[in-house]
């Protein structure tokens, strides 16, 4: 498997020339500008993204008619105006930051992997038939077994991920891609046949949880407790990748695979395990969906999570603690995409349209970063700052 | 576990308030919401998927559309809701932020588990649901389910099928083998070979609700193999009956009507008739009946008599013939003096499956568990 990734020591290629063998390099342009000019672009950019966004979407939504400031009153009062539509936008988020992490974590390694959706699914019906052979077990005992029991399904289908990259050069975005079909149909056919409830006639469904087994919501109020999860993942694979030895190891894989090797990292584990944790948060996603919202599973645990994942772990730029942020962003947006049609008779598809906007513009803002002179290059991740 | 939150949070909590601020100054100058007068009766109805997809999202959109017509209602809408905690809360957005007492949330998934928790938690909003199977005692008093058995127009529109085929083969796009989509393969085949017992189906499942390209191949296929009627039951059939009418194939529509997309070839139409069930449900509302006080029924069904279903009127393309032998099967349905199914009935392997002598009739249980092809299908029960 030779991997031409260019040393973190040497200049990387301009940002347009992808590297044949499609793993992301660490861009290592710096500049000696104050600190205070770094962060101020981080933030800059992206708010000023957002404000572009809204603009054009304040258009369009003249255009149907739509009086654009009562709008975006709407979608903040939809979305984060009182406590309760902020908790609605969290459990919204909830999904999202647990599968971002799929993407994001292995990208640190130099792995594109979109296996979140199959993750989640693996995760959510291994959930289930656990949970269906401890019926009469101690709620707490069968919910920490169901959670492990997600855990490791995801940890392995992604591991699995990374063992086919590792040891049989199969391109991981492919494999994750084409393994989450896989998931899908192992779903269909569990819940069609091996465990399917008879009473479930015209929606097939595995036979039901018991109401013990289901988890609580979080004290006075309505989040159940896949939030927590997603908070505490976020900030444990942050805490991992930024601040301990294995994540440098990761990231030193990530920037050179050859230079990793040659400093007697073992390459092979490493890959290995990071992909396992990586996927371990999906499957976590999957046993919440399962023991929180639907109590079953069946064909609506495969509900876009895991690709919208993809979608906030780049727009986080891969960090685990932007991951938080984007999707409580998305998870607001979302939620706010209702009081669109009740109260502005605005087509179902305007929220979409406004996502679109919001994140074509983040995106494009992403080739801003370090252009201006006056501007430091750093980044969420602090990649640039660490290679200078 | 609190350091690393509190962490997180110190992170988090500068940036969000920069952004919460943002979007403060912006709304400082907006707050235009209008506010509605009490009195007005506040409906909310909630589709899985587009209200114009000529299908089952339009088929309850249009039957919504009558009701905000009448006086005294207010409508409020929402579609493309998925089967999950998102339909759970936009009922309570509609129930808490608009302060609406009456839900009719339209999907079949949104029923278990989502309608019952919800319903729940809110005991004096009243959830009308369509397809659910309402269980006594155990689910919510809150709760109402209603459905239409639209395999009657099926099997009038089987017959119509039957008497414009030339080729004597018929064609079925079908999602999923499950009891609703059997029934409905099963009655069309029926109505067919009442008045062509030379016409078989061929039915072809595409395994999802949803999913056009594979609708399309599939309609493709029936026709290549020789059907000249096609016919489906999937959420949107607008791709079916364009592919058949572009390949100068009859077709015959499901939901709500497709004749606009199909003017030559279309014959006619199992559609649902929502309005007069929705109509019936808030009359009941606005005299002061309720599901809670059992005044309302839990379990409201009916066909084609109780006008819960209908046909699409007959196309350019049906003969007098065929009008006739319709009008006659319509009639006996109006009258309540028409069984489909009735022994002997055997399915497609040859088993017997209705005894001679023996009547289902169309509350019968057993046609809900259908998991048979009637004699005639060529296809599988198991896809």
């Amino acid at each position: 498997m030779a991997l031409k990734i260019p040393s973190p020591l040497t200049p990387a290629p301009p940002a347009e020339q992808v590297p044949e063998s499609g793993r992301p390099t660490v861009a290592a342009r710096t500049y000696l500008t104050p600190e205070g000019w770094a962060h101020l672009e981080s933030l800059l950019i992206p708010l000023g993204a957002i404000v572009i966004s809204l603009l054009v979407f304040g258009i369009f939504c003249a255009c149907l008619g739509a009086n654009p400031l009562a709008v975006y009153g709407s979608i903040y009062r939809a979305a984060f105006g009182s406590w309760y539509a902020f908790q609605n936008t969290l459990l919204r988020a909830a999904p999202l930051m647990l599968c971002s992490l799929c993407t994001a974590i292995p990208f640190r390694l130099g792995l594109i992997v979109i296996g979140n959706e199959g993750a989640l699914v693996v995760g959510g019906l291994c959930a289930t038939l656990l949970g269906l052979q401890l019926p009469t077990a101690a709620p707490l005992a069968a919910q920490v077994a169901m959670a492990a029991a997600g855990m490791a399904a995801g940890g392995l289908w992604i591991a699995a991920v990374g063992a086919l990259r590792q040891f049989r050069g199969v391109n991981e975005t492919i494999s994750s891609l084409l393994l989450n079909y896989v998931a899908i149909a192992l779903l269909n056919q569990a819940i069609n046949t091996w465990i399917r409830d008879p009473e479930s006639i015209n929606k097939a469904s595995s036979f039901a949880l018991t109401d013990e087994q289901m988890l609580p919501t979080l004290g006075g109020t309505n989040l159940h407790p896949g939030i927590l999860f997603g908070l505490v993942a976020c900030v444990l694979m942050w805490f991992l990748v930024q601040k301990t030895t294995f994540g440098f190891q990761i990231r030193a894989v990530g920037g050179n695979v050859r230079a990793a090797r040659l400093a007697g990292l073992p390459v092979a584990r490493i890959t290995l395990v990071t992909c396992f944790l990586a996927g371990i948060w999906p499957g976590l996603a999957g046993m919440v969906e399962v023991a929180a919202v639907h109590g079953r599973a069946n064909e609506s645990l495969n509900a876009w999570y895991g690709n919208s994942g993809i979608l906030v772990a780049f727009l986080a730029r891969h960090n685990p603690l932007g991951c938080v942020l984007i999707s409580i962003l998305l998870g607001g947006l979302i939620e706010s995409g209702g009081i669109l049609q009740r109260s502005h008779h605005l087509p179902d598809a305007t929220v979409l349209v406004f996502q679109g906007f919001v994140f074509l513009a983040i995106l494009f803002s992403e080739s801003l970063h370090g252009q201006g002179q006056w501007f430091g290059k750093f980044g969420w991740g602090r990649r640039g700052r660490r290679n200078g | 576990m609190l350091s690393p939150l509190g962490l997180t949070l110190s992170l988090i909590l500068p940036s969000m308030r920069i952004f919460f601020t943002y979007f403060a100054v912006l709304c400082a100058s907006v707050f235009g919401t209008t506010i509605l007068p009490g009195e007005d009766l506040k409906v909310g109805f909630i589709y899985v998927g587009p209200k114009d997809d000529y299908g089952y999202n339009q088929a309850h959109a249009e039957g919504a559309a009558t009701l905000a017509k009448l006086p005294g209602l207010k409508l409020e809408e929402e579609a493309n809701v998925p089967e999950t905690v998102a339909v759970e809360q936009t009922m309570k957005n509609m129930i808490v932020e608009d302060g609406l007492k009456v839900l009719f949330p339209t999907s079949f998934g949104y029923y278990d588990p989502h309608i019952l928790k919800v319903a729940k938690q809110f005991p004096d909003v009243q959830f009308f649901h369509c397809g659910g199977f309402y269980v006594e005692g155990k689910h919510p008093k809150n709760v109402g389910t209603y459905f239409g058995y639209i395999d009657e127009a099926q099997y009038i529109a089987g017959i119509v099928a039957g008497l414009t085929t030339k080729t004597n083969k018929l064609g079925f796009v079908a999602a999923k083998p499950i009891g609703q989509v059997l029934r409905n393969v099963n009655s069309f085949t029926l109505g067919a070979r009442s008045v062509n017992p030379k016409a078989t189906v061929q039915v072809n499942f595409t395994g999802d609700w949803s999913l056009p390209v594979k609708e399309a191949e599939a309609t493709n296929g029936l026709i290549d193999q020789g059907a000249d009627v096609i016919t489906c039951h999937v959420d949107s059939p607008k791709v079916v009956i364009q592919t058949a009418e572009s390949r100068g194939a009859f077709s015959s529509g499901y939901h709500a009507s497709q004749a606009a997309i199909a003017p030559k070839g279309y014959l006619t139409g199992a559609e649902w008739d929502w309005k007069n069930v929705y109509k019936a449900y808030i009359a009941d509302v606005q005299a002061g009946k309720s599901l809670q006080a059992g005044a309302i029924p839990h379990t409201f069904r009916g066909g084609l008599k109780e006008g819960f279903v209908r046909l699409s009127p007959f196309g350019p393309a049906v003969s007098e013939q065929a009008k006739a032998a319709a009008d006659k099967a319509k009639a006996q349905f109006m009258a309540g003096s028409m069984v489909i199914y009735k022994g002997e009935l055997k399915d497609n392997t040859g088993k017997v499956v209705v005894p001679a002598g023996a009547e289902w009739k169309q509350q019968d249980p057993q046609l809900e568990k259908m998991n048979w092809l009637v004699e005639g299908v060529i296809g599988s029960p198991k896809g």
